[in-house]
This record gives structure tokens, C-alpha cells and sequence, in this order.
């Protein structure tokens, strides 16, 4: 299966991690992956924030780049969201027929991680290793707009050495939302400690999800207050195996030189 | 609507105020909990809420597609059974009428039943200013009344005042209104609602002027219904002899039949009841039960403009039912009376700038006082899309004047996201920069130092993930 | 008042100028896929828990128990004053010595205020939601009957004034009658979004199920 990876540009530019844990899980699972190198931005900060008028050119490209792909895979539930909501919606204020045509073409074939393991692929038991205690935190585009459901936590429950905590209050918002994190700072932090604190009295060591977002906004409060718990992307842990529990080969070149 | 509180900050700075508020936020924590795991128990309870859900927002949405013809209908229907029917285009002629009923009676008290569309309209302050006393007799909006004080949620308005703060008020301030609180009254709610029962029994039992709003106005019989917990609302509809009644233009629904569908809807959503503890209807007058005289003031205050709107038109569905405050993460922390409207929360959020404009500070941050979380949609029993129609009015408030520099920025953001090659330098341009400075805190204001007052920013990687697939692609299968 | 009713009306038509309308406006279908009812048996059982869960007093009686039944109730209370609706059966009424049995037709709020206890019949209960209606039909009363006395005594016969859901009973129901649909004694949830029982409306609600001679 030839599958395109949208990685999205905040993981592009700050969390290329996540992109190479997401190539080596789905290479190790069979998948011929690419990177498109004309991805941008799915344009969902423009969306939300008042500027949708300025998203088309965004979607018009999304469209293009990934339009020749079996399935389109991405690492994140809310640039997920954002594409299978709002991009048909931005296509047709376009009046643009052919581009509504090109959207309602792609759309269907994008999915999540996890939706795109466990629905696609057919795996909840992705042969990872993780010998941690983890808190999974289900992001709210996750959550309530792609649906995800149990399927990042079925995933997790079949990583070996993995225990999964239950995390108090898990269905509320982290407090990042976006440009909330800037315009509302007070409100987002209260939030976001409110969230941290609930993954301290779980117990965990990591907290999880698969939004990169809002683990940007939890972690960077989490360093500032020295806590013991780290962030990490649902795609990192499910990566992570016994013969390389610290991804140390994920940055190596394909096809099997990675060694 | 009425206008924007004197000297009312924008959200996000009457927010800052509450976060720092630990009794505020362990009020609204405490109560917003309780309800919410409640309401999910009583929505759980039936197989068919989805299917209620989508009926009720069907009916709504029909019902504002011939708003006219109902609205006649109405009308006949309230005339034929001996009622009368005024119309206010906004809260100044509601006022003005309601006053005039009042006035007519030759009377200078009414007692109220809670009513939002009443709270719109600065309905109390109208009739204080011609002479007339208005008792809220709610118990919530008693302690609002009693303690001088602003609502901060639909249902319970008193919602950021806990048990002690609500003694203190009876204690002090009941006696100035009429019976006071008996000596030596605990704060077990049992004897402070007991405090209200007698404090207010004697104003029921004289008022001759009750005014009210309705849940639901049914347009084929004229039948008004009124939802609640206390009796106080039957106490007001059904002992005086003349009942003023104020309406939202959108409470209509169109059969009696619609009702099976609401009233499942509100009390499971709202106070998590199968049923709340009374509800009445009446259809204009009847002999020897009642009040010998209703009028009827239906209220536009901005509807129909909403009503314009195809993408805010949805908000209209609302029924009040206040689910969405309940669960609203934001809501939770920032309280009531940040949102500066007697409408909060997300319905506020998406409401009152609808009815207001946003023209001034508090009403432009409004559509920006939510994280698009998504869980007021997902409790709202007519479907409302709370993010969707939040977006939109961020769209409208992006077109205004002012939001120079952050227009800018976006738009020189989605100039380069529209070619790969420009994004690609725009990319290596922030990498190099904050790489270079190292910043954990950004000391100058905006976004910038927003977000680093509580946030560390991300350290920036070396190579961003795409430079690194190009390298790997590149090096053809060797290292 | 009527440059209003105009002024209104044009601005909903201005509003609605660009939407799709099929007149008249109930030839647009609503699809109602949800139930009718969510039981269909045990409704009595069902009416009294959820009449209990909501801190109603429920009880069952045969025609001839209840006048003991309901002496028993008031004498409980203390009650010395009942007040009854016009149509109410003379059968249900107790005999005890020391009670007064008024007919609440031309009673004032006040003096209503002064009676302890009220009895009536009822128009339909809903076992769904545990809800008893009255509609001011014979044995009813007028609406303040029932609101101002602190203690409500409401017999419900069994099992064909109850229906199962919400639905069910408002077919049942003349919406030209003025209704009060109860669900428990007054309550409120307004002190910390936690209920209490007991505000303006009567404090204390017993409910009788009334079986038929022979049993349900």
C-alpha cells in the first residue's frame, strides 16, 4: 500500500521525531510510506482563528499533493479533523467545483494513526515495547471530531512492558486550542494544570497523545514546573521496540539500512 | 439587547481576574462536576437521545424556516382562548409594554419567575425606574437579588456563590426585602431553601401582577409551558390575577406533538432530571383557574437578525438548557461573569455577540473565549455546532478594523504555506532564529510572551524532519 | 404595538428571503425516529420507583383500603385541615373523628395557606419519568388546590391512568385544559447544583396506586 504521510508543519519543523517514529512503525508494518515534499499546512490556525477566506490556496494544495496516494496517513487527530471537516466546508465557499471535486476525492482516504493501524491495517498489537507508566491523554479534535475512541488505548494496551493509568478527567481540554494557548494565556494555563496534575496523581511517567499541539503546550508547562512526567507522542511509544526501546535507528536512511 | 456592563473588561482579562479567584474556582468546579456526571447518567438512560436530539433540531430548524407563519399562528391562537399578544422589537418597547401592563393594573409589585428573556431586556431595572418593584423569586435569582449581584449561569445563576456565601446573604440582606432569615440559620441548603419558603410565601400570596417567560410557546394551540424546579414558577403563573408573559420570537414550536420531543430533551440536559418537578401549561385564561387576564409580549431584541445569519441561525434552536456551561472546560475556570452578559458560556459565547454585535471589547473576545474543545456540541440536545458558529463570528471579527498586526502575520503565514519552497525557508529562518537565541521566555508582549509566561516554548530541532527525508532519500540506501 | 407585529414579521421574511421554503410549512417532514416508549411492561412498578426515586411517597390501596390509607397518611402529619376538589369520590375520604374536610372551590390563596393537606385524583401519570398530571378535571381542582397546602396526597388508578412515556401521555392530554405535571415535591438545585427537596410547591408528595378490585 502506497501511503502518503502528512505530517503537518508544526511536527515538520519541531517534532521530527514523531515523523520518523511514524515512517519506521509503518514500514515495519509493511507499508511503502512517502513524504510528499510539496505538504505544507492543513491551515486549520488560519481556520480557527478568523482567517478561513485565506485557507483555500491550503486546501488546493493538500488536495494536489496527496490526491495520488492509496491512503493518507497522519499524525495528528486535530490536523485529521481539520481536513476531513473543514477542507470540503473551505472548498465549497470557494465556489471552486473542480476543487470541491478534488477534496471530496482525498478526504475519504485520510486517516489518523491509530484509525489508519486499527481500521486499515487491521492491528491493535503493533509489536512495541515500552516499559513505562503511561497516562494516554485524548485530545479533543481526537476525541469528539475524528472519533478515535478506544483505538489509540487498544493500541497502547498491546505495547509490551506498557502500563496504562487511568488519567483523571481525560475527556477535558488540555487548554491549548490553537491561538486560545496566546489570546486566553490565563485561562489555557489554569486548564493545562488542571491536566498535569491529573497525570501526576495517576502515577504516570509519560503522558501521551496523539496531537503533538497539545503536548507542546503540557510540555512546555511541564518543564517550566520541573515535573517528573514527560510528553510523547502516541506514534513514538508505538514505534518503540525490545531490539530498539530507544528509537536510535528510527533516524536512519530506508530501506532496511537502518542498522 | 441590553447593553454591554459599564466598564466591562474583554474576556480574556475579566477571565484572569477569576483563575485567581480559589473560592470562585471551587465553586463552579464543585457544582459544574456534580451536574455533569448526572446529565450523563440521565441522557444514558434512554437508547433513542440521538434520535431525540436530531428530531428536536429538526423541529427548531423548520420552525425558523416559517417563523412568520407560526408566530401568526400564535397569536390567533392566544387571542382565540382569551389572551392578549403584543409585539417588541427590541428591549426598550418590551420594557415600555410590560410597564404600561403593570401600570395598568394600578399596582407597584410583581412577582417573577425566572426568565432569561426578562434578564435580556432589563426588565427589573425598567420597572424600578417607573415605581415598580420586581421579587425574583427563583431561589438562585433571589440571591442574586439579595446580594446585589450579577447572574453567572442560565440555570443557576447563583452558581459561583457556595452555601456560606448564600447564608451570609439571606442573614444580611433578607430583612430589607421583606420577611428576614430566621435567627441562627445554618448553611445546610435544606434551611436556607426553607429561609426562601418563607421569605417569599407572603409575596405570592399578595401579588396580584406575575411575569414570566416560557420554554415553549406552541403555535396550533396558543399553549404557553413553563419549566421548573421550586413551584415558585407555579406560585407566579397560577395566584395572580394578571400574568405578563415575555417570549423569545424563537420558543415557538409548532404542535402540541413537538412537546414529546422537548420535553425529554431539557430536563435530562439541564438539571439532569427524567423529569424536572413541575411543569405547567396554560392556553390564554380560564374560568375560575388562574390568572383572569394574560398578555402575551413576544420579543425580537436581535433574533431576526440571527435569523439572517445561515451559518449563526442554528443558535436559535437553543432551549436553554444550559448542558453546555456545565461542560465547558473554559467556562469552568474563567466563571460567569466574565463573559459580561446574562447569557455565559458557550451559548453565550456564540449569543450575545449575535445579538449585540461586537463592537466593544468584551463582545469581540467573545467567539475567542472557547478551545473549540467540542463538548458543548456534543451535549447539546438540539445539535447546536457551538465550534462552527464560533469560527464563523471569528471570521466576522477578523473582517473589523483593527487586528493590524495579527491579520498580517497570518497572511504573510498562509502567503508562504502556499508554496512548499516558501515555507521550506520560512521553516529554516524560525529554526535558525530561536535556535540561535535560545529563548525560554520571550520578555516582549503578544503571542510571544503569552505564551511563555507559563509555557516553555520547544526546543527546535536540528533538522527538520523534511530536510532529514530529503538527506535520507537521497543517500540511496548506504548511510 | 402593530408597527411592531409588522416591523417584526417583514424582518423575519427579509431574514428567510434566500432559504428554501415548501409552504405550508407542516408538508416539511420531521423524522421522528426515536421511540414511543421505552417500556412496555411493568409500568405501575415502574411509575413507583421512579415516583420513589424522586422522593415521592408511594403507596397502594384498594378503593375500600383507602380511606384508612389516607387517614393513616394525614394523621401521620398531624393534619387537621383537607382541603378536596369538586368530583372527588365521597368513598375516598377518611371518616376520623377531629378532621375537616373542606371543598376548595372558592377558597383564597390565604386561606388555602392555612389548610394542611390537599387529595385529588389526577388526569395521567408517566412511569418513564415518574410524573402524575393534573389537568383541572373532576377531582383536580383548580391549580392552586394543589400548590399552596404543603402536603399533597394524589391517588392514581391503576393501571389505566398510567402510560409509559411522555409521548403517551401528552396524546392523552387536551392542551386547552391548564396542566401541572409533577415529578416529586418541589425541589431545587440551586445551592451548588445540588438537589434539595422541598421549596414553594408542597414539600411533601404521596402518591397512591390504586389497584382494582382483585388485584392489578
Amino acid at each position: 500500500m502506497r501511503v502518503g504521510l502528512f505530517l503537518t508543519c508544526v511536527n515538520d519543523t519541531l517534532y521530527p521525531r514523531t515523523g520518523q517514529a511514524t515512517v519506521a512503525l509503518l514500514e515495519r508494518l509493511g507499508c511503502d510510506v512517502d513524504f510528499p515534499l510539496a505538504q505544507t499546512c492543513c491551515g486549520q490556525m488560519h481556520w480557527n482563528t478568523g482567517y478561513g477566506r485565506q485557507v483555500e490556496p491550503m486546501v488546493r494544495g493538500f488536495a494536489e499533493t496527496f490526491a495520488g496516494y492509496d491512503a493518507v496517513v497522519t499524525p495528528s487527530g486535530s490536523c485529521g479533523a481539520m481536513i476531513r471537516d473543514n477542507h470540503p466546508r473551505a472548498a465549497a465557499r470557494s465556489g471552486d467545483a473542480a476543487l470541491a471535486d478534488a477534496v471530496a476525492a482525498v478526504v475519504p482516504k485520510v486517516h489518523e494513526l491509530s484509525e489508519f493501524l486499527v481500521d486499515v491495517l487491521g492491528v491493535t498489537d503493533v509489536g512495541a515495547y515500552f516499559p513505562h507508566r503511561v497516562a494516554y491523554h485524548p485530545t479533543c479534535h481526537s476525541l469528539r471530531l475524528m472519533r478515535l475512541g478506544d483505538r489509540p488505548t487498544a493500541l497502547l494496551r498491546n505495547v509490551r512492558g506498557l502500563e496504562l493509568v487511568d488519567l483523571p478527567g481525560a475527556e477535558e481540554c488540555c487548554g491549548f486550542g490553537g491561538t486560545f494557548a496566546v489570546k486566553n494565556p490565563d485561562v489555557s494555563a489554569a486548564m493545562g494544570a488542571d491536566k498535569i496534575r491529573n497525570a501526576e496523581a495517576a502515577g504516570a511517567e509519560v503522558l501521551c497523545a496523539a496531537d503533538n499541539s497539545c503536548l507542546m503546550h503540557l510540555g512546555g508547562m511541564l518543564t517550566r514546573r520541573q515535573g517528573a512526567v514527560r510528553t510523547l507522542h502516541l506514534a513514538e511509544i508505538l514505534a518503540a521496540t525490545e531490539a530498539d526501546p530507544g528509537g536510535l535507528t528510527w533516524a536512519g536512511v530506508r530501506n532496511g539500512a537502518r542498522g | 439587547m441590553s447593553a454591554v456592563p459599564l466598564g466591562m473588561p474583554s474576556f480574556p482579562d475579566a477571565a484572569r481576574e477569576a483563575t485567581r479567584n480559589p473560592t470562585l474556582r471551587r465553586n463552579l468546579r464543585h457544582a459544574t462536576h456534580t451536574i455533569r456526571d448526572r446529565r450523563a447518567a440521565a441522557v444514558a438512560e434512554l437508547d433513542d437521545w440521538a434520535e431525540l436530539r436530531a428530531a428536536g433540531a429538526a423541529i427548531k430548524d423548520r420552525t425558523l424556516r416559517h417563523l412568520d407563519t407560526y408566530l401568526e399562528q400564535a397569536e390567533a391562537a392566544v387571542v382565540a382562548a382569551g389572551g392578549h399578544v403584543h409585539w417588541a422589537a427590541d428591549a426598550a418597547e418590551a420594557n415600555r409594554i410590560v410597564t404600561d401592563l403593570v401600570r395598568a393594573t394600578g399596582e407597584t409589585e410583581v412577582v417573577k419567575v425566572k426568565s432569561m428573556a426578562t434578564q435580556e431586556i432589563g426588565l427589573n431595572e425598567a420597572l424600578a425606574e417607573a415605581g415598580i418593584t420586581a421579587y425574583e423569586t427563583d431561589l438562585a435569582e433571589l440571591i442574586v437579588q439579595l446580594g446585589d449581584d450579577r447572574p453567572s449561569h442560565i440555570l443557576v445563576p447563583a452558581i459561583h456563590r457556595n452555601r456560606t456565601e448564600i447564608r451570609d446573604i439571606f442573614r444580611d440582606a433578607m430583612g430589607e426585602w421583606g420577611i428576614p432569615a430566621p435567627d441562627g440559620m445554618s448553611d445546610d441548603p435544606r434551611e436556607l431553601a426553607e429561609a426562601a419558603r418563607l421569605h417569599l410565601r407572603e409575596k405570592f400570596l399578595r401579588a396580584k401582577v406575575g411575569v414570566s417567560g416560557a420554554n415553549f410557546l406552541v403555535a396550533e394551540t396558543g399553549t404557553l409551558v413553563v419549566v421548573e424546579s421550586e413551584g415558585n414558577g407555579r406560585m407566579c403563573l397560577t395566584l395572580p390575577e394578571t400574568l405578563i408573559s415575555v417570549v423569545g420570537i424563537e420558543k415557538v414550536v409548532p404542535t402540541w406533538r413537538d412537546l414529546e420531543v422537548f420535553l425529554q430533551l431539557l430536563p435530562r440536559s439541564s438539571t439532569a432530571e427524567r423529569m424536572n418537578p413541575y411543569t405547567s401549561t396554560w392556553t390564554g385564561v380560564t374560568d375560575g383557574d388562574g390568572p383572569r387576564a394574560f398578555h402575551l409580549v413576544l420579543l425580537d431584541n436581535g433574533r431576526t437578525s440571527i435569523l439572517a445569519d445561515e451559518v449563526g441561525r442554528q443558535t436559535l434552536r437553543c432551549i436553554r438548557c444550559s448542558a453546555c456551561l456545565n461542560v465547558c472546560p473554559v467556562y469552568e475556570r474563567a466563571g460567569g461573569h466574565a463573559y459580561g452578559s446574562v447569557y455565559p458560556g458557550p451559548i453565550g459565547a456564540i449569543l450575545t455577540p449575535q445579538l449585540r454585535g461586537t463592537g466593544s471589547a468584551v463582545d469581540a473576545s467573545l467567539p475567542y473565549a472557547s478551545t473549540l474543545c467540542g463538548a458543548c456540541y456534543d451535549v447539546c440536545p438540539v445539535a447546536i455546532d457551538i465550534p462552527e458558529v464560533l469560527v464563523h463570528l471569528r471570521e466576522k471579527v477578523t473582517a473589523q478594523r483593527g487586528h493590524v498586526i495579527e491579520r498580517s502575520a497570518l497572511r504573510a503565514a498562509a502567503w508562504a504555506m502556499r508554496d512548499p519552497k516558501r515555507y521550506t525557508a520560512l521553516q529554516r529562518a524560525a529554526a535558525a532564529g530561536t535556535r540561535a537565541l535560545h529563548p525560554r521566555r520571550l520578555p516582549l508582549p503578544g503571542w510571544g510572551k503569552a505564551w511563555t509566561d507559563t509555557r516553555d516554548l520547544p526546543a527546535v530541532p536540528k533538522e527538520s524532519f523534511r530536510t532529514w527525508w530529503q538527506r535520507r532519500d537521497t543517500s540511496g540506501g548506504t548511510k | 404595538m402593530t408597527d411592531s407585529r409588522a416591523r417584526i414579521l417583514g424582518r423575519i421574511r427579509t431574514a428567510l428571503a434566500g432559504t428554501e421554503r415548501t409552504t405550508p410549512a407542516p408538508a416539511e417532514p420531521i423524522a421522528r425516529d426515536y421511540r414511543d416508549s421505552h417500556t412496555d411492561t411493568g409500568l405501575v412498578e415502574l411509575l413507583a420507583h421512579n415516583l420513589a426515586d424522586y422522593r415521592a411517597r408511594v403507596h397502594h390501596a384498594t378503593e375500600t383500603d383507602l380511606p384508612d390509607l389516607i387517614a393513616r397518611l394525614l394523621g401521620s402529619r398531624g393534619a387537621h385541615t383537607l382541603v378536596v376538589p369538586p368530583g372527588l369520590p365521597d368513598g375516598w375520604l377518611p371518616t376520623a373523628a377531629g378532621l375537616r374536610a373542606v371543598r376548595g372551590t372558592d377558597l383564597s390563596a390565604a386561606e388555602l395557606d392555612a389548610m394542611s393537606s390537599v387529595l385529588t385524583g389526577c388526569a395521567v401519570a408517566v412511569a418513564e419519568t415518574g410524573t402524575i398530571v393534573l389537568d383541572g378535571g373532576p377531582g383536580q381542582g383548580r391549580r392552586m388546590l394543589t400548590l399552596v397546602p404543603d402536603h399533597h396526597i394524589c391517588v392514581v388508578r391503576t393501571p389505566d391512568q398510567v402510560v409509559a412515556s411522555v409521548p403517551q401521555a401528552l396524546r392523552r392530554l387536551d392542551p386547552r385544559r391548564p396542566q401541572t405535571w409533577i415529578s416529586g415535591p418541589s425541589a431545587t438545585s440551586d445551592i451548588e447544583l445540588d438537589r434539595v427537596e422541598g421549596v414553594h410547591g408542597p414539600r411533601a408528595l404521596d402518591v397512591v396506586l390504586l389497584v382494582p378490585p382483585g388485584g392489578a
